[in-house]
């Protein structure tokens, strides 16, 4: 961290935003008293995904599209798979369908596991880092690694790794797990259950600022059944309800100079919100009797508009997926086959799913042979972005009075909240609050 | 007290993050690893930083802009020891496939305003700028492997990484080979084992995670892949994945792509 004074002002900036994904920039910009200017930057380097699709095959993107991000593989491979599927006219029979939902509850597990203990606790309790806190709380940590093992050990079940797994495939999977394989899972899962029940507890306890806003939220919503995961069609707080073919016409993506992201905003409304705030508060009814009786314990109400206690919610998902996982391996019975066949046909297909961070939006054209002519992706940490900005805006203008170290500790904090995956919207996080006298 | 344990950093360009993530996963071995090194720069982990020079630094990601030019630059001035860790890191990764395309084109088709956007044509290897003193292969790479490359270091010996092909680790597990029962087509003869020989497990032809074998004999496969029935074009594409930019690949693949036009 360096500090250096100006003439009349203070500039605080921190080189590189810890503890994300990826790598971006923050500017906040305050003068005479007011905040002037919030800017995120993302300057990871463009890597181009939309533009080399062109030209490959329908069967590559679930493999393809899964490199875009390391922590949440999956989420690209379902939401691929879902559209490629769409555009083809064709779908997966319901054990299929199941095992896509085990398998995703999997990369849940993991990637909250992930930000709750590694990325976003340390903030709550003091610390610069997880294996810092271990030192103090070896116990809490140690908990955090139970569950992320355990998620872990399900996407090697069944995708054969964890990171980038190999068993996607559109129509399926390569090979079908066995009953036995699944059922070996299931002691490790049920005791990471309880180790989540716990973290609920133990999170719902940590000190909240007073802070709420009034962002729109956006997600899936599944017309029958469970909490939103690999299929739904689209809803907001604000009393839309669409098809996921209809995505493009209810959100623009705008292209600002200061990122290599692209901001979405819906059309005529402004701003929006996707993940577990958004997630929760149009879909808590859906949860199960156990993730619901955490959610109630942990005092969250039928929504949770304060972005501090996302990671409330985040722990109540964790509980939401472990269930799930148990429930989906307790009802398996084997799949007529691992895949359906998927010819190839011209036409668009539009694919949409709750990746761990929020929606995770593909579209892709393609010719009779199958090659693709265009390929439109938009992941959640893009959509989330202009309310990030709007986060920060408030939060620091309400907190003026605390000094530049606090205050930048403190935004930072409100940028983890939102768990932004840089990779997955292009990545370099750099910190600078600049203020002026005035 | 004086700490006298090596430093390590992680460093990250472009890339998924894949590749650190597979330290985090090592949750039996994670808090161990950490009591042995001091953790001098891990932004994804700690926002503690501690100044260089670094004992160990481990680099993710590809060379693609003009800025990470420079820095990989800087790395290496504070870095003892230098690994690039994944196939972003050494072969320039599946960012790498705007090397055979137009970057310019690229540009223009995901941004609204291509000018904002800085960028490279070629996405490159980190060895390809500065000295490397290892390179890990992977998309992304093995635990097993990361785990047995920091304790070498540490250790002051040198990494006992395999450079055998895939088919030895399928010999190994005891997977019948697909090419030859089902006429699957498959990467294993040409790629660098790593992997324990997962996707011939799984049922699927190996799609070359690990990069090119020293030695590979890319002509023959390639002509092994016809028999098979693939045409020019899909030996091309088997060939232009996450280590498309691999020199062995990369040419192969360019000979395949004469053929198909």
């Amino acid at each position: 961290m360096t500090h250096r004074s100006k003439a009349g002002g203070r500039v605080l900036s921190v080189d590189a935003l810890a503890r994300v994904e990826g790598e971006g920039a923050m500017h906040v910009r305050i003068d005479g008293g007011a905040v002037t200017d919030v800017a995120l930057r993302i300057v990871e380097p463009p890597r181009f995904f939309e533009a080399f699709l062109r030209g490959r095959a329908w069967t590559e993107p679930p493999d393809i599209t899964a490199r875009i991000c390391g922590i949440c593989p999956v989420a690209y491979q379902m939401s691929a798979c879902a559209a490629i599927e769409d555009a083809c006219g064709v779908s997966v029979p319901t054990e299929i369908a199941a095992l896509r939902r085990l398998l995703y509850c999997g990369e849940w597990i993991e990637s909250h596991a992930l930000h709750i203990f590694f990325l976003h606790a340390p903030d709550f309790l003091g610390y610069d880092g997880a294996i810092e806190m271990a030192r103090d709380h070896g116990d809490i940590v140690g908990r955090g690694l139970a569950i992320k093992r355990a998620g872990n050990a399900l996407l090697t079940v069944l995708g054969g790794r964890s990171v980038h797994p190999i068993n996607v495939r559109v129509g399926g999977f390569y090979r079908l797990p066995g009953s036995d394989e699944l059922a070996g899972l299931r002691p490790m899962l049920l005791a990471a259950r309880g180790a989540a029940i716990e973290t609920v507890r133990l999170v719902a306890g940590f000190d909240f600022p007073d802070f709420t806003q009034p962002h729109e939220f956006l997600a899936l919503r599944p017309a029958e059944g469970r909490y939103p995961l690999e299929a739904g069609s689209i809803v907001t707080s604000g009393g839309l309800a669409f098809d996921v073919s209809a995505f493009d016409t209810h959100v623009v993506e705008e292209h600002l100079e200061r990122s290599n992201a692209l901001h979405a905003r819906l059309h005529g409304r402004g701003p929006y919100v996707v993940g577990p705030l958004a997630r929760y508060s149009l879909c808590s009814d859906l949860l199960s009797p156990l993730a619901a009786t955490a959610a109630a314990e942990a005092g969250l109400g039928v929504e949770c508009r304060n972005p501090f206690r996302s990671i409330v919610v985040r722990a109540v998902e964790l509980v939401e997926a472990l269930d799930e996982a148990v429930r989906l391996i307790d009802s398996y019975a084997g799949a007529p086959a691992p895949y359906v066949e998927v010819p190839a046909r011209a036409g668009t297909g539009y694919g949409a799913t709750e990746a761990p961070r929020g929606l995770l939006y593909h579209r892709y054209s393609l010719d009779a042979e199958g090659r693709i002519l265009d390929a439109k992706i938009v992941p959640p940490t893009s959509q989330n972005q202009a309310s990030m900005e709007a986060d920060l805006r408030a939060f620091v203008q309400a907190r003026l009075d605390l000094d530049d170290d606090e205050l930048t500790r403190q935004c930072e904090m409100a940028i983890r909240n939102y768990d932004p995956c840089i990779s997955c919207a292009t990545h370099f996080l750099d910190l600078t609050l600049e203020r002026t006298a005035g | 007290m004086v700490d006298h344990r090596a430093s390590l950093a992680v460093f990250k360009l472009a890339s998924c993050d894949g590749c650190q993530l597979t330290l985090l996963n090592c949750e039996d071995e994670l808090l161990a690893v950490a009591g042995k090194v001091r953790i001098a720069y891990f932004p994804e982990a700690t926002r503690g930083v501690l100044r260089g020079p670094y004992d160990v630094a481990l680099v993710e990601g590809s060379v693609t802009t003009p800025a990470d030019a420079e820095r990989i630059g800087e790395i290496r001035a504070q870095s003892r020891t230098l690994v690039s860790i994944g196939a972003c890191a050494t072969s320039g990764g599946i960012q790498a496939l705007r090397n055979v395309g137009d970057v310019e084109e690229f540009r223009s088709i995901v941004y609204a305003h291509p000018g904002y956007i800085a960028t490279l044509a070629h996405s490159t290897p980190v060895a390809q700028h500065v000295a490397v003193d290892f390179e890990l292969r992977g998309c992304p790479v093995d635990k097993g492997q990361l785990l047995e490359l920091l304790t070498s270091l540490l250790a002051g010996r040198h990494p006992r990484i395999s450079t055998a092909s895939v088919c030895v680790e399928c010999k190994l597990r005891g997977t019948v080979c697909l090419p030859v029962s089902r006429g699957v087509a498959c990467l294993g003869p040409v790629t660098q084992s790593g992997c324990s020989g997962l996707c011939p497990a799984y049922g699927r032809g190996c799609y070359g995670c690990f990069g090119p074998v020293p030695g590979a004999n890319l002509a023959s496969l390639a002509h092994q892949l016809a028999v098979l029935g693939l045409r020019p074009e899909d030996i091309t594409r088997l060939l232009r994945t996450v280590n498309t930019a691999a020199p062995e690949f990369a040419a192969e693949s360019a000979r395949q792509e004469m053929m198909s036009r």
